[in-house]
């Protein structure tokens, strides 16, 4: 923190005005910049979220009876959804999905990039980087066209495998390793960027005097790299979680959750109750269910990083 | 194994990611460039420009790009003067809850801004806010705003208060000392947000899907998405020129900002306030 002077010459500054008044000058003072942002938070990030507390209690939907006027209803919601085949089915491959694309794929591939990327000439390094960082910067639904043409029956992979005899329409026989995929390949530059400034804090000097000691490069990493980017390994696993944990686009332009409800993750399950059947009390439990998920990792990050505030 | 195995072994294995990572961007930079073009990238040695031309017209390209940046533009826009406002009591001032409250953005960033789209939903349906551009440009300053305020106090806490006191002396209250003084110091950093904004919102495809009622409405994210999700009748070649002339505003502006972006990737592993 740099600054964070308080300006005690302007406090000081209303000679006549009475204890009151000043008290208030004094709250108007930050209270009059910061109340846009307040305003706008309060109505569309803290009511919506309050607001899906409430209506995951009620039958609201869109048509039918209960959309004039819907009522208390309970934890039926809830009840319903821990008996709902296809809410499991959808929970499982979330869990599959994040711990596939994000925990094992986008985190390994990063830290694996940006290990074999220490000590090479800038010209590699600017190559790798740019190709993996505009597999990031793509708007998803481009990376899921793109993906859609390298994955479909007379795409790009099956005339790479040609020769090999396993041509197939990869997005019908395999759906979750065809989004895992994607998702591995949109989103590891995150990772790459992150692992990359962890190690540029690793003392070269260190890494040298284990060399010294007759450390394999294998042993260097294990007991000197990891322990020292520890920290980063942890909050990046956080992060990238958060980020997969509610991804949709991708998976909705690539596959839609099909074939059937193969790749139906919860945030596509929740779209197809609340949008396509209008489910709306519903599909707020289901919101209720994923805020409290992304809520707990999102404290759990909070107390891992030195936040000074 | 010796130095120079290691170094072999190290650069193929680069190569060869590298390459993966190229591949599912081969189709779209062949196809876009080829006439009759069709979900393979086959390279044939016919090239022309027939499908970017294809593309130009008001209902294909103009309109859904000018609802883009009218939608990335005005969210951007609102998000920085707010956040501009809000972060000044933030980095000048000493107040009681200001941990908290910097923490609780904090917090805010880590929530899945999908997961509250049907409760937005029911309540832009209930206050007949659904299909409103302007009430959704809101809701997206707003779900921008947590990170825009971390990003903008740390700017300014980059200018040094002492700047500000000439402006002071000379009778300007905090709205001058503000616009005089402190933004145009860090003009930079407000540029970044901007652009941040700007690129994140340029690609958002669920918001716009779900609160806008009328293709006419529409963004560039949400047009492609139904040009190919009509499967089998689908002009490749066309949907490839889209993708592209509607990617390449993001790389561009994504490269002009990517020197002050690295700085932040260690605010992964600590966050300075």
């Amino acid at each position: 923190m740099t600054v964070t002077t308080a300006t005690p010459s302007r406090l000081a500054g209303s000679p006549r005005g009475g204890e009151p008044r000043r008290r208030r000058g004094r709250t108007l003072r930050w209270l009059v910049p910061l109340a846009p942002a307040l305003v706008l938070l309060v109505i569309f990030m803290a009511g919506p979220i309050l607001w899906s507390v409430y209506i995951s209690f009620t039958n609201e939907t869109l048509t039918g009876a209960a959309s004039v006027n819907s009522r208390f209803i309970g934890v039926d919601n809830f009840v319903k959804m821990f008996g709902d085949e296809d809410f499991r089915n959808s929970f499982v491959l979330t869990f599959v999905f994040v711990i596939g694309s994000a925990v094992i794929g986008q985190n390994t591939l990063g830290l694996m990039i940006a290990l074999l990327q220490r000590g090479r000439g800038r010209v590699t390094r600017s190559v790798v980087n740019g190709v993996v960082v505009a597999a990031w910067v793509v708007p998803e639904v481009v990376a899921a066209a793109c993906w859609f043409a390298f994955l479909s029956e007379e795409g790009t992979l099956n005339k790479l495998l040609g020769g090999f005899g396993v041509s197939q329409e990869w997005l019908f026989t395999a759906p979750m390793i065809a989004v895992i995929l994607a998702n591995v390949w949109r989103g590891t530059a995150f990772s790459m960027l992150v692992y990359s400034a962890a190690l540029s804090d690793v003392p070269g000097d260190l890494l040298e005097a284990a060399s010294v000691d007759g450390a394999t490069t294998w042993r260097r990493f294990l007991h000197v790299t990891l322990p020292l980017i520890r920290r980063s390994i942890l909050s990046n696993l956080m992060l990238i979680t958060l980020q997969t944990l509610a991804a949709f686009g991708l998976i909705y332009a690539l596959t839609g959750g099909g074939p059937g409800t193969a790749s139906q993750t919860t945030p596509l399950y929740m779209y197809e109750q609340a949008f396509r059947y209008f489910e709306i009390g519903y599909g707020s439990a289901m919101a209720l269910v994923l805020l409290v998920i992304g809520g707990l990792f999102s404290l759990v990050y909070l107390r891992m990083i030195k936040v000074d505030a | 194994m010796t130095r120079v195995a290691a170094r072999g072994a190290a650069l193929l294995a680069l190569a060869l990611i590298t390459l993966a990572f190229l591949g599912p961007f081969l189709w779209v930079v062949l196809a876009s460039l080829q006439p009759g073009a069709n979900l393979t990238a086959q390279p044939t040695f016919e090239f022309s420009l027939v499908n970017f031309r294809a593309v130009m017209n008001w209902e294909t390209i103009y309109l859904p790009v000018l609802n883009s940046i009218a939608i990335s533009g005005g969210t951007a826009l609102v998000t920085v003067l707010v956040a501009g406002l809000a972060a000044y009591p933030l980095s000048r001032y000493k107040l009681r809850y200001k941990r908290h409250f910097m923490l609780t953005l904090l917090f805010t960033t880590g929530l899945p801004v999908t997961a509250i789209m049907v409760p937005v939903y029911s309540m832009f349906f209930r206050f007949n806010l659904y299909g409103s551009v302007p009430a959704m440009v809101l809701f997206l300053a707003a779900s921008s705003l947590p990170f825009a305020i971390w990003m903008m106090k740390n700017f300014m806490d980059g200018v040094p208060v002492s700047l500000e006191e000439a402006a002071w002396v000379d009778g300007a209250g905090w709205v001058q000392s503000l616009a005089r003084v402190v933004l145009p110091l860090m003009a930079p950093g407000v540029a970044v947000v901007a652009i941040f904004v700007f690129v994140a919102q340029w690609g958002n495809f669920f918001v716009p899907f779900v609160l806008l009622d009328t293709p006419e409405k529409q963004p560039a994210a949400v047009t492609i998405y139904t040009f190919f999700s009509q499967y089998g009748q689908v002009a490749y070649g066309e949907l490839a020129a889209f993708s592209i002339i509607y990617t390449a505003p993001a790389v561009l502006l994504y490269v002009a900002v990517n020197k002050y972006l690295a700085g932040s990737f260690s605010f992964a592993g600590s966050v300075k306030g």
